[in-house]
């Protein structure tokens, strides 16, 4: 047995010598990787403990902590990668030593030690058990068959995911939040799903009976069949063992192919009950404030703890709110002497809001404080709209004062009446619950919260907090103001509140922020948009002159307004009738060089030429002109990342004459050069591939035929997968697709570059007319609404609301605008034409096409190429900067 | 083609001229040049130079060697103006250069040269273009 104890001598442990007295390198181990142990590691981190303790993890499963609460969204997409919790090189840069797959099996606390299941034994000196929770399996008879799941980690749902690829319907046992969870799963594998729970109600435990109604209808209309107040009798199984029906005890019966047992979590104490630690009775490791077990050198945290006020907690919240607990009390023992009695240095944990806000199914469902009306005296104020589905409630007390809550349908509110919990609103009961609309009550904002109100739950950030990151800390955006504080990063439902903080906090400060894209307009470029929209305007230098900055018109404009309007322009010329080619009258003068010569600069003064292949599908005969045309005029190629080939060192000069004999053999542009749609990249999908469930090659041509050209504030990509296996990497993409059984998944705002942002899911299930509609909608309201050069991730980062503010709007047609957006496509698609067929056929545009005006026939011979492994590169010293030497034919510079 | 303001009357062509030691050298003719652009042309001595047009149809010209990365390309950037001083951007990696004087905006140490230029009608037998 290999042993890896750090005391110098084994005895010391016995000897109960203080920490401080031994050896410099304390052993500090933790056992138990999940949510709540990472997040343990993170505060031991903060606080420099890993700088000088050693700390070794222990974790069951296969792979490091991730989000266990988005575990859903595995079926939408995320690969289990995308799930981690654990930023990259973490472990590394802090000495952490993280066992995976090796469980801690036995704990020997006289001699400090934890032994794995591989064998290991290492000595400690704190031990931290974050074991986490098990799944409470009813003991229905047939529970062992095979079809038979429980629902908790990442193997769990491979496991479902694989059994019910051939199969067609699956049963859950349990209608609480987990239960919703993973019916939602199980419906997103296309299967028939049940739900059954013993109580009268769905999720009984957060809502009430009206609340409960009103989710009920809800997840009934997704086509989700919902068992109430009946419990399992019995599983039946063929002559394999494979799971047929399950008896319920009214005695129906249903058929159903897999099962999912999601009734409750039991806490993990086993390894405390060996080790004669304290447990509950109803299990659970006891602990104090500090998060300290009945021995002083084991603590125990999150869903495997009985806290201080006799309770298991089963959310995430207070899990994280116990490993701060427990790293500050680490740290500070670490730092101290050794003798500070538990719980001195600071606030323990005396027990949690389970308030929560949670998507299910779609729905939103927010509980919080006494939503039961539990209080002696309380009042109930209900609305209740079964049409829509919302049903709102709110506990008031006697004196007025808002006790509690339960929020379905419709859970925006939750920011603002969550903290205000325990307190009179400014504002009568009944307004905060009617809904928004025509003549209703001005809404409660976050403006309105105590300094003290806690506005991020997740990381119990308060509006204080948020105030004085604007104010002392001179965040002004909400990005700035989220990193600065960590507020908004957890589960995302504060995000609204925060934003709203932000922008009350820098108007209050007087901190004027010039929103305007430049020096020559103070307006952003969502507002430029809509001011020639609305005005109908159709030239650069009308707009400048009327709606620039004073000091800016009748001017010559800048290189940052010029693109950008020219952009607007040419997004909405199809719309206002005018001109979409981008090379006419004035908006030539406007485009970047790379728009006005149809190319790509380069850093040696050439171009580089992209012919669009649709879908990256290519016939030979296409390629072999590709290699031809390169072959002739000397062009170096290579494959591109989008699965186009890229052409590159043609001069200026040489640019009419590649594209005659590109547009001659059917080619067009492929708009590299522009701020516009650039390629739709797909995987071979069902017509190949053993794997593939829809024909995404077509979809993905469909696509890139359907949106070519189209101008935005961005470059804009794409891709199609043909199934969940995601070859095509769509969720890097502005857009992505990918295919299910029953159509395609729609994700947005996802991109590679500097900063990488997977895209999120916007719509499920769809056919292609839907799919192509949303798109549709999607990237209109993106060309209408975002900034300059603002990529559609940062886009849905910033703008207020979000994602799902974004899904109201081009799913729900909350602002009644998708119409419009539909036919502006349609204008835009209608009105498509190669830019480059249309320059070849125009003398006067090809004019422009020279090196030299006075020598139109001469080539630029500072152009000059190279050598470079069988094809040509620049000859052009690679100049660093402004500090090198500029000659003195040139002129006056040099340094 | 945008027609530059100030077109003269018919039956006569306007010159566009560079000072270059001491004497006026003709680069092309005014309707060669777009608002807002610029192009590049061959001096005899096989330098390159930018020369660009503004809204008002004032002519500019300086080097169409960006000195920050040793590309000949000024005269592909875009013209701007700012306090009332007109200026290109690079189109590489788009510092701003004083169309007057040459100076680069971004960066005080740094100018490339300036040529004054000026605009002459001249009978329309007489071609504006040299080469």
């Amino acid at each position: 047995m290999e042993s890896y104890n750090p005391h110098a001598h084994p005895a010391d442990a016995h000897l109960g010598i203080p920490r401080n007295a031994r050896a410099a390198a304390p052993t500090i181990v933790l056992v138990g990787h999940g949510m709540v142990g990472q997040r343990f590691l993170e505060a031991l981190a903060e606080r420099k403990v890993t700088e000088t303790a050693r700390v070794v993890v222990f974790c069951e499963e296969p792979r490091p902590a991730y989000d266990r609460v988005q575990l859903t969204s595995y079926f939408s997409g995320r690969s289990p990668d995308g799930l981690s919790l654990v930023e990259e090189g973490f472990m590394a840069r802090h000495g952490i030593e993280l066992r995976l797959g090796d469980p801690a099996r036995a704990i020997d606390r006289g001699a400090r030690t934890v032994t794995s299941r591989s064998g290991l034994t290492v000595g400690y000196d704190t031990l931290v058990l974050a074991t986490g929770s098990y799944p409470f399996v009813p003991p229905v008879p047939g529970r062992d068959s095979d079809g038979c799941f429980v629902y908790r980690t990442i193997d769990d749902l491979l496991a479902i995911e694989a059994y019910a690829k051939d199969r067609g319907s699956g049963t859950v046992v349990g209608g609480g939040l987990l239960g919703l969870e993973a019916a939602g799963a199980l419906k997103g594998l296309g299967l028939t799903t049940h739900i059954v729970e013993f109580n009268p109600r769905l999720m009984a435990l957060q809502v009430d009976e009206g609340g409960g109604a009103a989710l009920r209808r809800t997840v009934e209309g997704m086509g989700l069949i919902v068992h109430t107040g009946v419990a399992g009798k019995e599983i039946t199984a063929d002559g394999d063992g494979a799971v047929t029906a399950m008896a319920l005890s009214d005695g129906s019966s249903i058929d159903t192919d897999l099962v999912v047992f999601s009734a409750g979590v039991r806490p993990r104490d086993q390894l405390a009950r060996d080790c004669g630690l304290d447990v509950g009775e109803r299990g659970g490791i006891a602990v104090d404030e500090a998060c300290r077990t009945s021995d002083p050198a084991v603590y125990a945290i999150g869903e495997c703890a009985l806290a201080a006020d006799g309770r298991v907690y089963g959310l995430v919240a207070p899990g994280y709110e116990m490993a701060e607990v427990a790293a500050r009390e680490i740290a500070d023992t670490q730092v101290g002497e050794g003798s500070s009695p538990p719980g001195s240095s600071g606030a323990g944990f005396k027990g949690a809001d389970t308030s929560t806000k949670l998507k299910l199914l779609g729905v939103d469902v927010a509980s919080f404080g006494d939503a039961h009306g539990t209080t002696d005296g309380c009042l109930d104020v209900v609305y209740s709209d079964s049409r829509t589905g919302v049903y709102k409630k709110l506990v008031v007390g006697a004196d007025g004062a808002l006790l509690g809550g339960v929020l379905v349908g419709d859970a925006e509110a939750y920011g603002t009446l969550r903290p205000l919990t325990g307190a009179v609103p400014p504002i009568s009961p009944e307004q905060l619950v009617l809904p928004a609309g025509p003549g209703a009550p001005a809404a409660l904002g976050p403006s309105s919260l105590p300094d003290e109100a806690v506005v991020c739950n997740c990381h119990n950030v308060t509006k204080g907090a948020i105030r004085s990151a604007v104010t002392d800390h001179h965040r002004t955006t909400v990005p700035e103001v989220k990193k600065c504080t960590g507020a908004g990063t957890g589960c995302g439902s504060c995000v609204k509140a925060l934003t709203s903080l932000v922008n009350d906090e820098l108007e209050a400060g007087g901190i004027s922020v010039d929103k305007g894209l430049c020096g020559c307009f103070a307006y952003t470029r969502a507002e430029l948009y809509e001011i020639v929209r609305t005005l109908r305007i159709t030239t650069y230098a009308r707009l400048l002159d009327g709606h620039g900055r004073a000091e800016a018109r009748e001017g010559d404009g800048c290189e940052v307004c010029k693109p950008a309007v020219a952009s607007i322009l040419a997004s909405l010329a199809p719309t206002l009738g005018a001109s979409g080619y981008v090379l006419d009258g004035e908006q030539a003068a406007l485009q970047d060089t790379n728009d006005h010569f149809l190319a790509n600069l380069q850093r040696n003064g050439s171009y580089s030429i992209v012919p669009r292949i649709p879908g990256g599908e290519i016939t030979p005969e296409k390629l072999i002109v590709i290699g031809e045309v390169a072959r002739d005029f000397g062009l170096y190629t290579k494959i591109t990342g989008g699965q186009r080939i890229d052409l590159f060192g043609a001069r200026v000069d040489q640019l009419p004459q590649i594209w005659t004999r590109l547009v001659d053999a059917g080619f067009e542009s492929g708009h590299a050069y522009g701020k516009a749609l650039r390629t739709v990249k797909s995987c071979v999908g069902q017509t190949w591939c053993r794997y593939g469930v829809q024909d995404s090659v077509r979809m993905a041509i469909d696509l890139e035929l359907r949106y070519r050209g189209l101008r935005a504030p961005h470059k804009l990509k794409s891709a199609v997968s043909g199934c969940a296996r995601e070859c095509a990497e769509a969720r890097g993409k502005d857009f992505g697709v990918i295919a299910t059984s029953n159509g395609w998944n729609l994700y947005v705002g996802g991109n590679g570059g500097a900063d990488p942002r997977h895209a999120d899911p916007l719509a499920q299930d769809l056919d292609d007319e839907r799919l192509i509609r949303l798109i549709d909608r999607f990237l209109m309201f993106y060309i209408r609404t975002a900034d300059r050069l603002e990529r559609t991730s940062a886009w849905l980062e910033r703008i207020e609301g979000g994602l799902d503010h974004v899904r109201e709007v081009v799913v729900e047609d909350s602002l009644g605008l998708c119409a419009e957006l539909e036919a502006m496509m349609a204008d835009h698609v209608a009105g498509y034409r190669d830019e480059w067929a249309e320059t070849l056929g125009d003398p006067e545009r090809l004019r422009r096409f020279v090196s030299f005006v006075n020598a139109p026939g001469a080539p630029d011979p500072t152009v000059r190429f190279v050598p470079e492994r069988d094809q040509v590169k620049p000859d052009l010293t690679v100049l660093a900067g402004p500090a090198l030497p500029v000659r003195t034919l040139e002129g006056t510079a040099s340094r | 083609m945008t027609t530059a303001p100030g077109t003269p009357p018919e039956r006569t062509a306007v010159r566009v001229e560079l000072l270059i030691d001491q004497r006026w050298f003709t680069v092309c003719g005014l309707t060669d040049l777009t608002p807002g652009r610029g192009v590049a042309a061959l001096l005899p001595d096989g330098a390159q130079v930018a020369v660009f047009l503004d809204r008002a149809g004032r002519t500019y010209a300086i080097a169409n060697r960006d000195p920050f990365t040793g590309a000949y390309v000024l005269s592909r950037g875009l013209l701007g103006s700012a306090g009332g001083r007109p200026f290109v951007a690079s189109p590489l990696l788009k510092q701003r250069f004083d169309l007057v004087t040459g100076r680069c905006l971004d960066d005080e140490g740094v100018a490339v040269q300036a040529y004054a230029t000026r605009t002459r009608a001249v009978p329309d037998e007489v071609t504006a273009r040299v080469a």
